[in-house]
């Protein structure tokens, strides 16, 4: 992959997208074009994006998709998946979407082992509506909701979705990565391709967490962005295979 | 004809979407309208097609739009606090212009209210309900016949206009049994090269997106579904009118409530008083030229329903406050009988008492 | 020819299915016909009933609160009902589980053992036959033998049960027919 980094891939438009500098969200998206690529799926692949900054991204993919409301996107790729079984359905989900608004149907589609697969996008912050407390967000991070910091006593502490839907036997594979370095991006197409592969056996539901930095909210450069991610977020969430029920 | 059988009017709505060409159905259970989630859990897999029990109204409406997105003929069904859940689904399905079919067996709110029939969403259901400028395509079907032939004009309504039709019907047409075949149920099938179902062989993706982040273009999106509304309005609207020729007093109601009312109007007419009954039977678009028409020769109406008077604003601004609006209504789940009817027919139509 | 009945009793007495028998046989019989249930928690244990409608005409209102004809399973649902009974109309009501009179001399009043009868006949599960044989006795809603083969139909999966539930609700006509009360 490192030696065509710059050319588009096919499962990705042509057109600028409206992400921040420094904004990771444009990497995973072509991380997941590039498997859809190499899987040869882009035919047969729906997408569905939330809302949050990624609420464009069917602009992005260049494969069909629906948008849906917020943190509804699970249940909206139930019901392609149980019209079109033989196609490939992924969702795309920031942490409001997939961990606050929408934790009933993330839970739900991973119980009932959807074959779908879910991309995770975990800046511990809203983007979208710039910048308030997120599901994830650190203990003692500050937001604009949190202005003292997030106090757990009242504020509650950081979902590791990725660790709790583990617990659920529909779920079969997860895994929690970051797009923090060449290497770290290598392994998160790994995992992001191991997750569609989950999906194309009929095993069951897969999900890729992938932390992700949110250099305007968070008010920091994009490389001090990348800094403060390794050394806050990383503890929280350890990176690593939280399930792979798939094993072969 | 095929030979009718006995059932109940959520089985019958079931059985007539599965003749109509549905094939996939969401739900969450909540009485009185379990027996239809129930019918289509064991009756959808025998002819090829699924069911799927949500965990919530929330995420079975969102399910209705992937699966109506991806092409299919889909339904869902509940009953008034459950359809509150949906509101949000019900908006974006409008906007996205995903035919689909939902079902409301109401009962009496507000909150969590009661099991009993109602007919208190009906601002819900005509108004909007959810947020934004749409129309939901309403139909109120008034017998278990109407339960099953409505049901299928729902899904060719849906299909034809690309959106959203909600089946208005409440607990005792739910759970009554009449005789009912299902003759007219048929699928009108449409093509849908908007759907997403996979790129195959199309040069371009198909996008089912209901966010327009500028303003110009989101008036445009607005624009094109207010023609689509008024040509709704001129060519969908429905309605019976029974003796309303030369009727002094026109009472209105629909579902259920008509039942009612037409006893008493019945009754009124052996006793040679002119009375009428209206029914409006789409109630958006509500048929209002057709009420214009039939309240011509009348000097009072009637309005009959179990809420505390939702439908009679609209008959109001259709006759242009025109005539003195009488109403009855019954609410929490009560039903008024026929003889209360006949009663304030009565009342009205004679107010000394003697006739 | 309209009539109005209701059928009212503990749940799981069978009352539901007893109405949609009724309902059965009379559009088996060409008329119009409705079935309308109480329905929700208070069938668990408390009283259930339904209104069956079965008419010449099409039915308009499916509710009915001056039945023609009732059939009382016990005592509760006598209660609520005994007085909406039209005048001239036909009440059977269930002397093995209600020892009242009713104070009404303008109807026709038919105390029938139902439960003593079912169970004599080897079951408590066929007292709705033999309600509905002495409601067919007592009043020609539909022919017994419409009303029987309506039942061999509905429970075509069960034969074993259509010759003693044929006893009974031929020991609850014959109950009304024949004044043996
Ligand atoms: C029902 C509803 N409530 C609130 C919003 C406003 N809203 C839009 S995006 C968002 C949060 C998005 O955050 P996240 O999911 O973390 O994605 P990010 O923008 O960080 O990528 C919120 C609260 C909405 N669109 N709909
Ligand atoms: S606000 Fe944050 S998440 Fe959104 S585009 Fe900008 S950097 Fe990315």
């Amino acid at each position: 992959m490192s030696n065509k980094v710059f050319a588009r891939p096919r499962a990705l438009t042509d057109v600028a997208t409206h992400y921040c500098p420094g904004c990771q969200h444009g990497i995973v998206h072509r991380l997941v074009a590039e498997v859809i690529d190499e899987l040869d799926i882009q035919r047969k692949t729906i997408g569905v994006v939330p809302v949050g900054c990624s609420v464009l991204a069917d602009q992005y993919f260049n494969v069909d998709c629906q948008q849906a409301a917020h943190g509804r996107a699970p249940a909206v790729a139930t019901g392609i998946k149980r019209v079109h079984p033989d196609k490939v359905v992924f969702t795309y989900q920031g942490d409001g979407d997939i961990a606050a608004i929408g934790t009933a149907e993330i839970v739900h589609a991973a119980a009932r082992g959807e074959k779908i697969t879910t991309i995770f996008v975990n800046n511990a912050i809203y983007g979208m509506t710039g910048g308030q407390m997120a599901p994830t967000t650190l203990a003692n991070q500050i937001t604009a909701t949190t202005p003292k910091g997030r106090q757990e006593d009242s504020a509650g502490s950081p979902i590791q979705l990725s660790e709790m839907l583990a617990t659920l036997r529909g779920a079969k594979y997860i895994e929690r990565v970051s797009v923090n370095s060449p290497a770290q991006m290598a392994k998160a197409k790994a995992a992001i391709k191991k997750a569609f592969e989950t999906q194309l056996s009929g095993a069951g539901f897969a999900m890729v967490e992938v932390l992700a930095t949110c250099p305007t909210n968070w008010g920091k450069t994009p490389v001090e962005a990348t800094r403060w991610l390794n050394e806050n977020m990383l503890p929280q969430f350890p990176l690593g295979v939280y399930k792979n029920a798939n094993e072969v | 004809m095929l030979e009718k059988v006995l059932m109940k009017g959520n089985e019958a709505i079931g059985e007539a979407a599965i003749a109509a060409g549905c094939r996939y159905y969401f739900g969450y259970p909540i009485t009185p309208q379990s027996e239809l989630i129930e019918y289509m859990a064991k009756r959808l897999p025998e002819v090829g097609g699924m069911f799927l029990q949500a965990e919530s109204e929330v995420a079975a409406i969102n399910m209705v739009y992937g699966a109506a997105g991806a092409g299919a003929r889909v339904m869902t069904s509940s009953s008034s606090p459950g359809v509150s859940l949906k509101q949000e689904g019900i908006s974006y399905i409008a906007a996205g212009e995903l035919p689909c079919v939902i079902v409301n067996i109401m009962r009496g709110g507000p909150g969590l209210g009661g099991i009993q029939p109602g007919q208190a969403d009906y601002f819900q259901a005509t108004k909007g309900g959810g947020h934004g400028d749409y129309h939901c395509i309403v139909i109120a079907p008034n017998s278990v016949q109407e339960m099953a032939d409505l049901t299928a004009l729902a899904f060719n309504l849906a299909d034809r206009y690309r959106n959203p039709v909600m089946i208005l019907g409440d607990g005792a047409l739910g759970q009554m049994m009449e005789p009912v075949n299902f003759d007219s149920c048929k699928a009108m099938l449409t093509d849908k090269p908007w759907a997403t179902t996979g790129m195959g062989t199309r040069d371009k993706p198909n996008s089912i997106n209901t966010l327009q982040l500028q303003p110009e273009k989101l008036e445009e999106v607005n624009v094109h579904l207010q023609a689509k509304y008024a040509l709704l309005q001129t060519q969908e609207t429905r309605s019976e009118a029974i003796w309303t020729d030369d009727a002094e007093l026109l009472v209105v109601a629909y579902g259920i409530s008509s039942r009612i009312a037409l006893s008493a109007v019945k009754r009124a007419r052996d006793q040679g008083m002119k009375v009428g009954l209206f029914r409006p039977i789409t109630l958006w678009p509500f048929p209002k030229s057709e009420l214009a028409d039939a309240v011509k020769m009348a000097s009072a109406v009637l309005v009959v329903e179990l809420s505390s008077g939702q439908m009679i604003e609209d008959v109001n601004l259709a006759i242009r406050c025109s005539k003195q609006v009488y109403f009855q209504g019954r609410t929490g789940g009560m039903m008024m009988k026929s003889s209360d009817i006949y009663d304030q027919i009565l009342q009205i139509i004679a107010p000394q008492g003697g006739n | 020819m309209k009539h109005e009945v209701i059928i009212a009793g503990f749940g799981g007495q069978g009352v539901m299915v007893m109405g949609q028998l009724l309902a059965y046989a009379g559009m088996a019989e060409g008329k119009h016909v409705s079935w309308m249930p109480s329905y929700g928690p208070e069938m668990r244990g408390g009283t259930a009933n339904c209104a069956v409608i079965i008419s010449d005409e099409p039915v308009g209102d499916p509710l009915v609160s001056e039945p023609t004809a009732a059939i009382m399973m016990n005592s509760p649902s006598l209660d609520k009902f005994w007085r909406g009974i039209k005048t001239g109309g036909d009440l059977i009501l269930n002397g093995s589980l209600i020892e009242k009179e009713v104070g009404r001399n303008d109807i026709h009043r038919y105390r029938v053992p139902i439960n003593q009868i079912a169970v004599g006949l080897g079951s408590e599960k066929m007292i709705n036959m033999v309600a509905l044989g002495a409601l067919l006795a007592a009043v020609n809603i539909v022919s017994p033998e419409r009303l029987l083969s309506c039942f061999a139909k509905k429970f075509a999966a069960k034969p074993a049960i259509l010759a003693s539930n044929t006893a009974a609700f031929q020991q609850g006509y014959d109950c009304v027919a024949k004044r043996t009360l």
